[in-house]
């Protein structure tokens, strides 16, 4: 059955176009998640941006600073996170300059969530915002399709996540160490990445904590076992 | 640019209050006749006559102590048809912040509701009560706009503003769910975070934070007794949110006994931590508690002129 492109009901009157992309809209068919752990908050993504089946970008950067620790996961429309996360930069910059101190990862959920949930109809965007200030420590907060808020203790999103319920909830533990949440993170990412036709390419990370921001990179060349740069 | 008006027209009774030194060129030669145009030795009058608005405004006072803070007014009793106790001059602006003024009334009630406002699309934006020094930033650039156009005038009142901004973590407004169980990792030890806050704003758009404010007809003597507690020092550190509850009434009638004719009625309210009497709330301060206070007042202004009155039988 076709349900088209328009993100109407289809001619059945039930189903949905859920991500309502253009037709060669690029799309972030996606694995992304995001854990707090002892000392912080870990963002994870694959890279795979696609067009329809081609694959367009094989090493996306779907992990996005909007604040010097405070950062998001894109799923969804590439457009439509772009521009949501550049205007919650803007304001968490401004933020910054006027109120003389870094915003929290509240602040920042709140501004996402507003752009969200007002222009519902026009997004189709699903983000993880996780964050770390040196009042809450490490938080994640998800915004689903719709524009609802939920804080987390951990968070998984994107087409293939799936796959990686089970997993996830077998092998999460709260207050792990950096070490044991990069090996939980990376070990969800690598099933979502076998699994999904639309999950793939390197896993990229970032660590925040009250070191600031830790990028890691790991190629499938090497199994996913070495830390690039 | 047009060039300064030349008339010939006095200000009224107020050259007194002007530098001896200028008066060639400040009195009577048109300077005070708008905003947005400075007289020669760089003063806006217009302001400084709001401020004369403000001088002969109800004595308000504001303390701020570690548990909280407290805000009072002495309300002069205009007619005896108005009815005790109604009509306050305390605004909530927020849960968590109140703001008193003296001046004109209508002026007042026109800042309070602009606070509203801001506090208001604070609390849109940011999912979150608007922190106090925010909201004294935003009414201070507000006031500040009034002493800029031709088609304006200031603000006739000085505002005093205080609030608790919360102490504990602060959730987005309708979040749900939870972090992890053990809670949020990474926090820095040892800090606190949030607490009092008092701040002055007078119709210039000036402001300050204090940790003691008086303004309006009794302001001298206010501030005379509001630097005898110490409360930026071990006064402010060891005083409880009651004990300056009953310095607050006792300062306004200290204020108040400098001008003795009229009749007037205390109003105050209270802000304490979440863990205090109002549990963060900006609250009136219960009647009991007030009533104790003005007793306390009475009896220390009555024992102040018992002491005088000794004073003149030893002579």
């Amino acid at each position: 059955m076709e349900f088209g492109t328009s993100g109407d009901l289809g001619h059945d009157g039930i189903h949905v176009d859920m991500d309502r992309l253009k037709k060669g809209e690029v799309n972030l068919g996606t694995s992304i998640m995001a854990v707090t752990f002892k000392d912080g908050v870990i963002l994870a993504a694959d890279s795979r941006t696609t067009t329809g089946a081609y694959i367009a970008n094989r090493v996306t950067d779907k992990l996005t600073r909007v604040h010097d620790t405070i950062w998001c996961c894109r799923s969804g429309s590439a457009a439509d996170t772009q521009a949501v996360a550049d205007i919650v930069q803007y304001h968490l910059g401004l933020y910054a300059m006027t109120n003389g101190q870094p915003p929290t990862t509240q602040v920042a959920a709140s501004i996402f969530q507003e752009l969200c949930y007002s222009n519902k109809d026009r997004l189709s965007a699903g983000l993880i915002i996780a964050g770390w200030d040196e009042r809450h420590g490490g938080q994640v907060y998800a915004i689903p399709l719709g524009g609802s808020l939920h804080k987390q203790p951990y968070s998984i999103g994107g087409s293939g996540s799936t796959y990686i319920y089970g997993f996830c909830d077998a092998n999460w533990k709260e207050g792990m160490n950096e070490e044991e949440a990069v090996a939980f993170v990376k070990g969800a990412l690598r099933e979502a990445i076998k699994w999904d036709g639309s999950s793939g390419g390197v896993i990229r990370m970032v660590v925040l904590t009250a070191k600031g921001a830790d990028r890691h990179l790991y190629l499938p060349d090497t199994d996913y076992k070495v830390r690039h740069m | 640019m047009v060039a300064p008006p030349a008339f010939s027209c006095r200000r009224a009774g107020s050259e007194s209050s002007h530098s001896s030194s200028d008066s060639t060129t400040s009195i009577g030669t048109g300077y005070d006749l708008s905003n947005s145009i400075f007289s020669p030795d760089g003063r806006n009058f217009q302001v400084e006559y709001a401020v004369k608005a403000v001088e002969n405004g109800g004595t308000s006072v504001g303390i701020r102590c570690k548990e909280g803070v407290v805000l009072a007014v002495e309300k002069v009793v205009a007619s005896k048809l108005l009815k005790p106790g109604a009509n306050k001059r305390i605004a909530t602006i927020d849960r968590h912040m109140g703001v008193v003024y003296s001046g004109m009334i209508p002026d007042g009630r026109h800042f309070v509701e602009r606070a509203r406002g801001e506090a208001r699309s604070w609390r849109d934006q940011y999912k979150t009560p608007i922190p106090s020094d925010q909201l004294a930033s935003r009414m201070g650039g507000y006031l500040q706009v009034y002493t800029l156009y031709q088609s304006v005038r200031p603000f006739g009142i000085t505002a005093i503003v205080g609030g608790f901004d919360s102490e504990l973590e602060a959730p987005v407004d309708g979040e749900v769910g939870n972090g992890p169980s053990v809670g949020a990792g990474g926090k820095a030890q040892g800090k606190t975070y949030g607490g009092p806050k008092l701040y002055m704003l007078e119709p210039s758009g000036l402001y300050w934070g204090y940790f003691g404010a008086a303004t309006g007809k009794g302001r001298q003597s206010a501030k005379a007794e509001l630097e005898k507690l110490d409360l930026a020092g071990e006064g402010g550190e060891n005083m409880t949110l009651e004990q300056a509850v009953k310095e607050a009434a006792r300062i306004i009638y200290v204020a108040h006994d400098d001008s003795k004719d009229k009749e007037f009625e205390l109003e105050m309210t209270w802000i304490s931590a979440s863990t205090g009497p109002t549990k963060g709330l900006h609250q009136e301060v219960p009647k009991a508690l007030r009533d104790e206070a003005e007793r306390l007042a009475k009896a220390a202004l009555e024992g102040d002129d018992e002491d005088e009155a000794k004073d003149k039988m030893e002579e």
